[in-house]
């Protein structure tokens, strides 16, 4: 581990955290996307939320597709292995890198194009089989990369500067539970104080974690008859709740109005406290959020927050029930069977 | 009337309908033959269905120990009305018809110059068993029992048989035993001397193994180190990966807290299964896929990806016959340019071609030191005859002394020692770069996976001259790999010779045999037997030596002739193609046939002119 002395007078990027690191050592390369992209701030969060959770860099492992979205990982977490893949196809490479360490933090960033038309089969499957990872798909209706043509989350009616959209729009949160994830949540790249403790909330969770940032692409789909612009989402945003994450319960200090707080105990025994917006949404409803979620959308709504959570996730490996050693770390002690049980094996085909 | 009269020379062949029960009293048949020491080879030959299409089911008895398919019929057992005149007319003329003589067929259903021997055998069955089921299913064994009295298979063998086989469910040992003395006695009373076909014990099977291919690459797969595979059906692949799990079971679960060294995932299409082969791959597990062509064409920009990014991944190509509407149950040799060259871009890839199960296990477990040494994916190309067939070969080994070679991954302590890591650096001037994994180190060795789109550090560059450079060193690493990969297996023919033959993978055996016959024939043809793709320097040296080399491949195209031409840079010329493609397995009798007509027109088998 570094171990940094403290310098006297200190830049607020050079504070370190628990472990010694700080801000910068959670940074990456320098960002080559549009000045204003929605993704960069994605990408300020996270390395925010790594800090802030005192996580070792190197023990996350971040994979992506294809897209501006699927670039961002060389922007942050440098000290991290990172994995920028095929289009669409992130899911699986994750699942497997998962499959053989189970050890890491697995981030998989996505964009809507990456996750919702060439990849949603893969981004369905990867929830199902309820793998250990923090699924980011950084949503701006298009596809940046291959210059602003319409994706398959982009609302109907949606226009862009050249043409008008369609089709019907694919919503990932709702795929998402009902594929089965255990931590769903949205939110919007301009909404710094919603974004990092949902990011925080979902490394903690140890199960298969969503979220769904809106993230405005300022290039091709930033105009007026956009519903992923800068300008629509804040006028439409419906937080249902706001998060708090916090390591161990401490005393609530400040005064909410009855009812409006709600706690929950993850696994790892970190909380999430919950100042609800919306009385009526209860995050630990599926088929309550689904509908909620449908019928806001069709009101012009942008429903964000933590909107499903289930404390007790699932996990691939437990079903497997694969070994508490990384799979990785096995050698041929532990793998080969050897000579002698080869013996007994040539007398079956005998 | 003529009759074949043969001792451990011949071939049976049953026809039956898919689902009736036949295939485990079959192989019950074929499996006493084997414990009589006499050698076979069996080949099922059934349709793309479930229950209700027809099936065949070839035995060759072979003293002489030749296993590839020979070709022809001299007993044919046709249970299945549906193909009764195909299956008569496939015997060979003094051959014998052995059928089911319940009821009565018209004259016009036979042969002149075939013996035919009826047995009743749904008379005895029905009026010894009462539920359609025991009916079906004991009704083989009647004719199994039949058939063992008129061959002279000993019948305490087939009865020891049905006690392994019913270990552990044995109230039905005693109708089955029953059964095969019903069909037996029966024989005996009325039908001797009736079959001039006759299995006589040998002592010629000796330690050697009776298993299918797809069984021991999932053993090898075992034995190389593989934790994760990932899969999705289709046949001809499908037992591989059922056969890992089974084994994994047996051999993979921790003594102590009962979980798993393994994890297997049944993907949702073979894109997702690369994938997840390339995500464990890059994250230091040994991995593969089992698949068959149509899923390799699915995984093409997956393993392009591999193939730049330098990562270790294991492909199981069963072959078979073309796309899902084509010949799905067939064995084909077919996949060999579309794994070569998979991907997009410039990019080539390692080929290792196994000639039986017992090679299948070898390269299989080579397979994975291979990947994570030359860090690329790996094809072990095997084929449907190889792959779902039992082959009798040489029993599996394993030397307990070899530790798997890991490659060259940087660790912990080479980093913290300062050992200067670059991604894509070529240290050892055998360009196969260092990698680290995930995870290794806290400030050091990290980098970002792309394909080609940075430099020698992993920094992210487009420049011309960096990209040639990386594609300079992914040429000078697949020479590297003809070092490691398995070498081919050379022979000289007993008098000097002009010709060669080159063959591969399953014609193996039926190559063995014509070989022997052409000998016998005066024509002598020098041999080499690929293992493997990139071709090791001898290959190309073997072709330059002879005037003209025959390419022996189970495909239309001439693929590996392809690949030899185009990689040795050789005369189209030099090569005479003999291609065989109708999906069943190669014979010898085939190619036989073919060279001997060739080297007729060749001018070059004086002896056979003159005749
Ligand atoms: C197989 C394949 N098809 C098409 C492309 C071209 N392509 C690159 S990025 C992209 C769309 C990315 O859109 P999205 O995931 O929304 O990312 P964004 O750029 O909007 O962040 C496409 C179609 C590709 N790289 N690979
Ligand atoms: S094109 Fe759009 S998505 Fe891509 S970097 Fe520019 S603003 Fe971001
Ligand atoms: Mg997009």
């Amino acid at each position: 581990m570094t171990y940094l002395a403290k310098p006297k007078f200190r830049h607020p990027s050079l504070v370190p955290n628990k472990l010694g690191f700080t801000h910068r050592d959670y940074e990456g390369s320098i960002s080559t996307l549009c000045a204003g992209c929605g993704h960069d701030s994605i990408s300020t969060a996270l390395i925010q939320a790594c800090y802030e959770l005192d996580i070792e860099p190197h023990r996350v492992a971040k994979l992506s597709g294809i897209g501006c979205s699927s670039k961002t990982p060389d922007y942050f977490l440098g000290q991290s292995h990172g994995f920028n893949s095929v289009h669409g196809r992130m899911p699986s490479v994750l699942t497997g890198a998962n499959l053989a360490n189970r050890d890491l933090i697995y981030l998989g960033v996505s964009g809507d194009g990456d996750s919702a038309s060439i990849g949603l089969g893969q981004f369905v499957h990867c929830i199902r089989r309820a793998i250990n990872m923090v699924y980011i798909t950084e949503n701006n209706g298009v596809y940046g990369l291959t210059k602003g043509q319409f994706s398959a989350t982009a609302d109907r009616g949606s226009k862009s500067k050249t043409s008008v959209n369609n089709d019907a729009p694919i919503d990932l949160i709702g795929m998402a539970l009902l594929a089965g994830a255990t931590f769903v949540a949205r939110s919007f790249s301009g909404d710094k104080h919603q974004l990092v403790p949902i990011i925080k909330a979902a490394i903690s969770h140890k199960g298969s974690a969503f979220i769904d940032v809106i993230s405005p692409c300022v290039q091709f789909n930033n105009g007026a008859g956009s519903t992923k612009s800068y300008d629509f989402v804040r006028e439409h945003n419906a937080a249902v709740n706001r998060l708090d994450f916090i390591e161990e319960r401490d005393e609530i200090t400040a005064e909410y109005e009855p009812g409006t707080v709600q706690e929950v105990e993850q696994h790892d025994g970190s909380i999430l406290r919950l100042h609800k917006l919306h009385l009526d949404y209860d995050p630990s409803d599926r088929v309550h959020a689904m509908n909620y979620l449908q019928q806001h959308h069709e009101k012009g709504e942008v429903v964000t927050g933590l909107l499903y959570l289930d404390p007790e996730p699932r996990d691939t490996h437990a079903a497997l029930n694969t070994v508490d050693v990384p799979l990785n770390s096995l050698g041929t002690r532990e793998l080969c069977p050897g000579s002698k049980a080869l013996e007994g094996i040539n007398d079956d085909y005998r | 009337m003529p009759k074949i009269e043969a001792t451990n020379d011949f071939v049976v062949k049953f026809a039956n309908v898919n689902g009736s029960g036949s295939a485990s009293a079959n192989e019950m048949f074929a499996r006493s033959i084997l414990r009589m020491g006499v050698p076979i080879a069996t080949r099922n030959i059934f349709p793309s269905n479930i229950q209700g299409l027809p099936t065949w089911f070839e035995v060759r008895v072979s003293g002489a120990g030749w296993i590839g398919r020979r070709g022809g019929v001299d007993l044919m057992v046709p249970m299945n009305p549906q193909t009764w005149d195909k299956d008569v007319a496939s015997i060979d003329p003094g051959g014998y018809l052995f059928y089911d003589s319940s009821k009565p067929l018209p004259p016009s259903k036979f042969r002149q110059d075939i013996n035919v021997i009826g047995v009743p055998l749904t008379e005895m069955a029905n009026s010894r068993w009462q539920l359609p089921r025991d009916r079906q299913l004991l009704k083989n064994m009647v004719y199994v029992g039949a058939l063992a009295a008129l061959l002279g298979i000993e019948q305490e063998t087939l009865q020891k048989l049905v006690e392994e086989q019913f270990a552990g469910k044995d109230r039905l040992i005693k109708p089955n035993h029953e059964a095969l003395k019903i069909g037996g006695d029966y024989v005996r009373e009325k039908l001797k001397g009736a079959c001039g076909l006759t299995v006589k014990r040998l002592d010629k099977v000796g330690n050697r193994i009776f298993v299918d291919g797809n069984d021991a690459a999932a053993l090898g797969a075992v034995y190389g180190g593989a934790t994760v595979c990932a899969w999705y059906p289709i046949t001809p692949s499908t037992s591989m990966a059922e056969a890992f799990m089974a084994h994994c079971k047996k051999l993979r679960v921790d003594s102590v807290t009962k979980k798993n060294k393994f994890a297997i995932i049944q993907a949702e299409d073979e894109l997702s299964a690369i994938g997840a082969v390339i995500g464990a791959g890059w994250n230091g597990a040994r991995a593969f896929t089992a698949t068959s062509g149509p899923g390799i064409s699915l995984m093409q920009e997956f393993i392009g990806l591999a193939y730049f990014a330098e990562i270790p991944s294991v492909i199981f190509d069963i072959q078979r016959g073309g796309p899902s509407t084509g010949m799905p149950t067939r064995t084909q040799q077919s996949d060999i340019l579309i794994t070569a060259y998979a991907g997009h871009g410039d990019t080539k890839h390692i080929l290792l071609f196994p000639e039986d199960p017992h090679e299948a296990f070898e390269l299989s477990a080579m397979a994975f030191d291979l990947a994570e040494r030359l860090q690329a994916p790996i094809f072990v190309m095997q084929d449907l005859d190889i792959g779902m067939n039992s082959w009798l070969c040489e029993p599996f080994s394993w030397n307990d002394s070899k530790l798997y070679d890991r490659g060259k991954v940087m660790t912990y302590e080479d980093l913290e020692k300062g050992k200067e890591f670059g991604r894509y650096l070529d240290v050892d001037g055998d360009a196969i770069p260092y990698r680290t994994l995930p995870g290794t180190h806290p400030t050091k060795g990290a980098f970002f996976t792309r394909g080609t789109s940075r430099d020698r550090y992993a920094k992210y560059s487009e420049e011309g001259a960096v990209y040639v450079d990386n594609m300079q060193r992914l040429l000078r690493k697949l020479e590297t790999a003809k070092k490691y990969v398995p070498h081919p297996i050379a022979h000289h023919a007993k008098e000097p010779t002009r010709y060669g033959v080159i063959y591969f993978g399953s014609t193996s055996a039926a190559m063995a045999e014509a070989l022997d016959v052409l000998e016998s024939k005066g024509i002598h043809l020098d041999t080499m037997r690929l293992r493997a793709f990139p071709f090791p320097d001898e290959v190309i040296e073997f072709v330059n030596a002879h005037d003209q080399v025959f390419v022996v491949e189970q495909n239309r195209d001439a693929q590996m002739r392809t690949l030899l031409v185009n990689e040795g840079a050789i005369d189209p010329a030099r090569f005479i193609s003999i291609l065989h493609y109708d999906g069943t397995p190669i014979t010898a009798r085939f190619i036989t046939k073919s060279i001997s007509e060739r080297m007729t027109l060749l001018g070059a088998a004086r002896r056979e002119a003159a005749q």
